[in-house]
């Protein structure tokens, strides 16, 4: 990773750099690095995600010491961590809404980069990284969900692996393989309890590419412009380091609230009953986080085939398996999808408008996610899905061509555009 | 292919190096494929889990009109003793009003006993009994109604309710699986 040129001061720290040369590994990541002047409190967000990733495994590696992955004791066993453990309560709620937390932050995280461009040349690989960890994230955190073994659990992880089943021909063998039985269970839960311990190592592995991949071209700005040179530029520390502080500060007296006066206001009451395979909760929600594409997944009720025959090529239930994936995996190819040079949104009116339907867009999916699908709600699932994959796939590349940028101002350091142009 | 110039070979030529690298290579996947392979299928159902894949049920404590749910494989399965009025009900459908059509005679040994694995073949929920639009079952999940032979009407679950293999041991004794 890019090391800097600098030297320890002490006798020892040089005799230590000498052979290994950590310290101006740290200065480069965290000392000196120069970093773009103008960054807002946006760019926070990726420091406080770092920070959210080491809070899981800390209090993640805490309550496997207390708790049993096996279907007699699951529940029994996160009950003793709530109940008997000293500060057990602390470790679980913490873990739990942290789950939430990270979500949030990740989500602004990636709006951000939405927002400024900042996928764009030369930072594809950077995003793409960047959606990799998102795909991971939601693998880690639904099987962390499903440890506790209550109602919610069981029936989300058992709605979920069937999704599966929807493949033609190998369907059933791959949900049979998943579950390594006939339904979600013991073996089941036992599998799912390695890779949620396994996942958050292979998730800090990407981070480390992540960031490599950042110090190579330095972070975009809001402004969405190319750093000039050094008058651009300020170093990481103190400046960024105070202000990413100032960010832990206010993140960790939200995270406290929830943690400390509304525990469980963003899980679901039914895992509080242990999981029972022969009864199905009267009406089951996903978390929070997985809102969205819980719509896109509903969305398509009808068959895809030949109207008017029996010629299905892809059932209703296979074509929402395939959306929903899609609609994360579309945020790989959105460096080509957007054709437009121009990086901030700031510098972009009419995407900027565009942008922020994007953001109603899944709002409104989260909302239609959230509830039964009854009345009007299916219709508006249905739209709103469709909106989501033309902002994507129509609306990106032609507006890159057709929209006319205001003009960018010469540097950073000189943001006033002359008027003459 | 090789592109050595120690023997003064073509590149067209076939060598005894290419030789050696596609002998190589294909031993390398085969050797890297039989060793993946115990990792993939150690996730497969165990022989423990495969042993216990049959269930015996006596069946001459179940009134007409009756249900009960007993665990197969880790699943409910539903065994109803319907009435002469569910039975009129099944048997009166025309085909062409079924998703998934099936007559009830294909879907039962004997008449009176509906015999069916309890999982939604939308996304494996367990419907509830004696409920939805047509007298039979509905799941909460996603609302799919089945009828009084279990076949899906109306709602997202593609398939009729799964009919699992068994056998009457005698007139009052199945075997499931
Ligand atoms: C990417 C980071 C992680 C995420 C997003 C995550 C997410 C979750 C979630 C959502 C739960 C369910 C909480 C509940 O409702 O009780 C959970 C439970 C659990 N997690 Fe994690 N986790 C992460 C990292 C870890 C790590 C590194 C470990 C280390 C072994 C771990 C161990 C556990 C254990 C033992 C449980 C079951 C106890 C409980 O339910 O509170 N987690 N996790
Ligand atoms: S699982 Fe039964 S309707 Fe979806």
């Amino acid at each position: 990773m890019a090391g800097s040129n600098y030297q320890p001061k002490s006798k020892l720290g040089q005799w230590i750099e000498y052979r290994l040369p950590i310290f101006s590994l740290i200065d480069g990541l965290f000392g000196s690095y120069p970093t773009p002047k103008n960054l807002n409190y946006w760019w926070s967000f990726g420091s406080l995600a770092g920070i959210a990733l080491v809070v899981q495994i800390i209090t993640g590696i805490v309550l496997a010491m207390h708790y049993t992955p096996d279907t007699s004791l699951a529940f029994a066993s996160t009950e003793h961590i709530m109940r008997n453990v000293n500060y057990g309560w602390l470790m679980r709620y913490v873990h739990a809404n942290g789950a939430s937390m990270f979500f949030i932050i990740v989500y602004v995280h990636i709006f951000r980069g939405l927002y400024y461009g900042s996928y764009k040349s030369p930072r594809e690989i950077l995003w793409m990284l960047g959606v990799v960890i998102l795909l991971l994230m939601m693998a880690t955190a639904f099987m962390g969900y499903v440890l506790p073994w209550g109602q919610m659990s069981f029936w989300g992880a058992t709605v979920i692996t069937n999704l599966f089943g929807a493949v033609p021909v190998v369907g059933d063998s791959i949900v049979a393989w998943l579950w390594g039985g006939f339904s979600v269970d013991n073996a089941t839960l036992h599998r799912f309890f390695s890779l949620h311990y396994l996942l958050p190592f292979v998730i800090v592995g990407v981070v480390i590419m992540h960031i490599w991949a950042l110090h190579q071209h330095g972070s975009n700005n809001p402004l969405g412009i190319d750093v000039k040179g050094p008058q651009d530029t300020v170093p990481f520390t103190p400046y960024y380091t105070a202000k990413d502080l100032y960010g832990f500060a206010v993140f960790f007296l939200v995270f406290a609230y929830f943690v400390f006066y509304n525990p469980n206001f963003l899980g679901h009451p039914d895992n509080y009953i242990p999981a029972n395979p022969l009864v199905t909760p009267a009406h089951i929600v996903p978390e929070w986080y997985y809102l969205p594409f819980y719509a896109i997944l509903r969305a398509i009720t009808f068959d895809i085939g030949i109207p008017g025959t029996d010629i299905v090529f892809i059932t209703a239930k296979f074509a929402g398996v395939i959306l929903m994936f899609a609609s994360i995996l579309i945020l790989l190819v959105l460096p080509w999808l957007d054709t437009s040079k121009v990086r901030s949104a700031k510098f972009r009116p009419i995407y900027k408008q565009l942008y922020w339907l994007l953001v109603i867009d899944v709002f409104v999916l989260g909302y239609v996610g959230a509830k039964p699908p009854e009345g009007i709600l299916p219709t508006v699932g249905l739209i709103a899905t469709a909106y989501y994959f033309i902002h994507f796939l129509v609306i990106m590349p032609i507006l890159g061509k057709k929209e006319k940028p205001l003009p960018l101002p010469e540097s950073i350091a000189n943001p006033v555009v002359k008027s003459a142009e | 292919m090789s592109n050595n110039d120690n023997d003064g070979n073509k590149d067209d030529d076939v060598t005894r190096r290419d030789f050696i690298h596609v002998a190589g290579a294909g031993l390398g996947v085969i050797a890297v494929g039989s060793a993946v392979w115990p990792l993939v299928d150690q996730m497969n159902p165990s022989k423990d889990v495969l042993a216990l894949s049959t269930t015996e049920v006596d069946l001459s404590q179940i009134e007409v009109g009756q249900s009960v749910t007993v665990v197969w494989r880790g699943k409910p399965v539903f065994i109803r003793r319907r009435t002469a009025q569910e039975i009129a009900e099944a048997r009166s459908v025309p085909m062409d009003e079924l998703p998934d059509p099936q007559t009830d005679e294909e879907r039962v040994q004997k008449t009176e006993w509906l015999i069916m694995v309890g999982v939604c073949t939308h996304l494996g929920c367990v419907p509830l009994g004696l409920q939805g639009d047509f007298g039979g079952w509905f799941c909460p999940c996603h609302g799919s109604h089945y009828d009084t032979s279990g076949r899906i009407r109306k709602g997202p679950a593609p398939e009729n309710l799964i009919v699992p293999e068994y056998a009457f041991v005698t007139d009052t004794k199945i075997i499931v699986g």
